[in-house]
Order: structure tokens, then sequence, then C-alpha cells
């Protein structure tokens, strides 16, 4: 293996230096990745708790919503980005819009289950202390519902963190950059490969850590039951 | 020339529908089928045997529970270009093992979770009474366990293979080939005049992904034992039903 590393490339597999020299843009491309995960999942969110409130107020638009979100899910990040450049141009909302309409399934789903799992009792409770509709949704069912919320919340932001990389196609930048600038150069260069695709992972692990810490935080009752 | 004139264009030229021209679109997707299905059979055949086995034996249950989400973390479009790399280093063909060998890698996580989930989740009570009627553990495995959690497993295929039509377009970036992805990619080489093909290839890959789809639900509703198509109803446990996704 090592005769054939020699024989090849003189290019070492990974360069400290060449991560020293590229300190800034590694930030700069770390921060563009996170600014794309966060403004895609927000985007998501919001409009998933718009149509998970749709969904628990007409029965009919459930399915509805489940059955498009589903259709969307299974589009090619590729596929979708190519359908859209000749629209949006390479731009951020190019990377955005399929980056949102992913997460949508996934949330529009855990949303509506974490509510439907809401014990009728408490709900009863709420009615019976004079709850109103939406006062007993925003402050009852929905953070009795924020466990489910939140899980489907890290499956979202895990995936879109490596989708993201895949923006790069669109001159996005993020850490898809140091992926394609990888084989881009004239001589490979196996450190910006392994740079782009460790960070990537890392920040999905942390992301999904922060999201784990902020559930026990914002609903500490399931620990307690889990003892 | 607007976008749609381009796409007219492009639509047109010789060869777009040939079967044997590279530049064919049913050419492509041949190519991008072949290529999905292929690294389906073989991380299918890979994970399914042995999550089969480790979860009749309850074993490696934190694995089964992770795999997913470890496959998640992991950017298909960089572990393309990982094996690309390492491929032309060691002088190997980078036109086709890199892709099989990424594809295959992302296909694993959610056949292996779906499988073990699909097993551990049974309800015990045929896997005792084979036992007692004299079924071996492997003829349990096989003849029980195996197609009563066939749905579960399915749907792990259908995500596995629905991951891998979307990756294979990808691999368009680091070589020849890569399907209908090729179109996308060459299109977005030609910049602003390569829109129309960007758009037709963009369509392509997004029409074969919903047939994929549909076929493969066509293919869970046959392939389901009978006796539990009469206890579809019956909701799968909440374990199982999250790796559906």
């Amino acid at each position: 293996m090592r005769t054939l590393f020699a024989a090849q490339s003189d290019r070492p597999l990974f360069e400290w230096r060449w991560v020293e020299r590229n300190a800034d843009n590694i930030v700069t491309r770390f921060t563009e990745h996170v600014s794309l995960t966060a403004t895609a999942l927000g985007i998501g969110l919001v409009l998933s708790v718009g149509l998970a409130v749709l969904s628990l107020r007409w029965r009919w638009f459930y399915p509805v919503t489940l059955s498009a979100a589903g259709a969307l899910y299974v589009i090619p990040s590729l596929g979708a980005f190519a359908l859209l450049v000749p629209f949006t141009g390479l731009s951020f909302t190019t990377a955005v819009i399929p980056l949102a309409t992913y997460t949508l399934l996934i949330l529009v789903r855990n949303i509506v289950t974490g509510v439907q799992q809401v014990p009728t009792e408490v709900r009863e409770a709420a009615i019976g202390l004079g709850f109103t509709r939406v006062n007993l949704l925003f402050r009852v069912e929905l953070p009795l519902a924020l466990p489910v919320v939140i899980a489907g919340l890290r499956v979202a932001a895990v995936t879109t963190i490596g989708l993201v990389t895949v923006t790069s196609m669109l001159g996005m930048g993020g850490l898809g950059f140091f992926i394609r600038q990888g084989i881009q150069t004239t001589t490979p260069n196996p450190t910006a490969i392994i740079v782009g695709i460790g960070l990537s992972i890392l920040l999905a692990v942390l992301v999904d850590l922060l999201l784990w810490l902020s559930e026990r935080a914002l609903a500490p009752w399931t620990r307690k039951a889990r003892g | 020339m607007n976008v749609f004139d381009q796409l007219a264009a492009w639509l047109g030229e010789p060869g777009r529908w040939s079967f044997t021209d590279p530049s064919g679109i049913p050419y492509r997707t041949v190519e991008h089928l072949s290529f999905s299905l292929l690294s389906l059979v073989i991380a299918a055949l890979l994970t399914i045997p042995l999550a089969l086995w480790l979860a009749h034996y309850r074993r490696a249950a934190f694995l089964a529970s992770s795999a997913v989400n470890i496959g998640r973390a992991i950017p298909s479009f960089g572990l393309i270009i990982l094996f690309w790399f390492l491929a032309s280093r060691w002088e190997v063909d980078t036109t086709f093992w890199p892709l099989l060998i990424a594809l295959v890698a992302l296909a694993l996580p959610p056949l292996f979770t779906n499988t073990y989930a699909g097993v551990t989740s049974l309800d015990q009570a045929p896997v005792d009474a084979a036992r007692g009627t004299g079924y071996t553990e492997g003829q349990i495995m096989l003849r029980i366990e195996l197609p009563l959690s066939l749905p579960v497993v399915l749907a792990g295929a259908r995500v596995a293979f629905l991951q891998l039509v979307a990756t294979v377009a990808i691999g368009a970036i680091v070589n020849d080939g890569g399907g209908l992805g090729r179109y996308i990619v060459d299109g977005f080489a030609q910049g602003a005049g390569g829109y129309g093909e960007i758009l037709g290839g963009g369509i392509a890959v997004i029409v074969l992904a919903l047939v994929c789809e549909g076929a493969f639900s066509l293919l869970t509703r046959f392939t389901v034992p009978r006796g539990l198509r009469i206890t579809r109803k019956n909701e799968l446990p909440s374990r199982a039903k999250a790796t559906i996704s």
C-alpha cells in the first residue's frame, strides 16, 4: 500500500499545513454551511407548523399534505436544483427551496403525531380550565408534543447538513466547496476532501447533540419519565 | 432563447432518444437504473442475512439503532468523491468502482436497521409456535421472521433505493456516466447556455425517481405475505415505524 501511494502522488492523505493555511476559508465555508442549514430548517419548521395546524383542524388535509410532502421528498436533490436553476439561477434561493421542502415530510408528520399523542385527559382538563382552541394548541398540545417534534427536527437537521454539501454545485460554498476543490485542482488534494466530509459529519453530530440537549432542557418531564 | 426553447432544442437533438447513443435519454435511464439496482442488490445481500441473524439472537442492538443516524450524517456527495480519489490514487478504474462502493455504503444503514427492527418487533407467538413445532433456528429465521418482517424490510429497501437513485446522479460529477445526472452536470459546465440541458436532466431524474417510488409501492403490495395484508391495519410498533421515512 505504502509504495503504491508514493508511486502515485507525493501528496500525503492529510496535511495539517493545508488546514492552517486555509483556516480562514474553512471558517467561512463552515459558517455558510450553518446558515444554509439554519435557513432551510427555519423555513421548513414554520411551514410545517402551519401545515400541521391545518391538518389537525381538518382531517382530510393531513393525507393530502403527507402525499404532497412525500412526493417532494422523493425528488433527488440534484434534480431539484436542476429544475430551479433555469428560473432562480445559481442562488441561495435555489439551494434553500429543496432543502426546506425535504424537511416537510418529517416535520409535519412528527408535529401531528406528537399533538395526537397528548392524552385526552390533559386536553379535557385544559378545556375545563377555559383554554380556547388556539391556547390549547400553543400552550398545551404543542409543548407536550415537543419531544416528538424535536426528534423529527434532529432527523431533518442531520439530513439537511449532508445535503448542503451538494449545493456547492450551485456555487453556494458550504463545506461541499472543499469536497469539490479536492478533485478540481491539478493535483487532487485529499486533505480538502477529508476536511469537507469530516466537518460536515462533525456539524451533523454537534447539531444533533444540541437538539437532544435542548429537548432535555425544554421537556424535562421526559427525562423523569424515563427514570 | 428562453429556457423552454432551449429545452425543446435539447430534446430534439439527434440521438437524444437512443438506447445506444450515450447522449440518449433512454441510454442514461438504463444506466441510472442498472447502477441503482446493482448497488441495492449488493447492499441487500450484504446486510439482510447479517441483520436477520443478529436480530434473531438479539445482538448488536446498539448498532441497529444508530446505523441510520450515522448513515444520514455522512454526505453522499463527499463519499463519492472520496472513493473516486482513492481509486485514482490506487490506479483502479474510476468510472465504476468508486461510485458502486459509495452507493453500496449508502444503502447499508437503512437496510440493516429496518431488517433488524422488523425482526425484533415481531410478535413472538409465531416464533415460539414454530420452535415448538420443531423448526430449527435457521428455519425460523427464513420461514417465519423474514417473511413476517418483510413490510418493514421493504420499507428500508425503498428508502435506500430512493437515496441511490438520487446519488447516482451526483456521481456524474466525477466521471462520465452518472446516468441522468450526466445532463445536469454537463449543463452546469456550460453556464447559461446549458439551462435547457439542466432542466431536461432535472425533469428526467425527477420523473425516474417518482416512477421508481411508484414501482416500489406496487412491489411492496404484491410481496407482503397474505396473512399480513389482512392485519395491515394493526399498527407497526413505534420503533419500526420511526425507521420508515
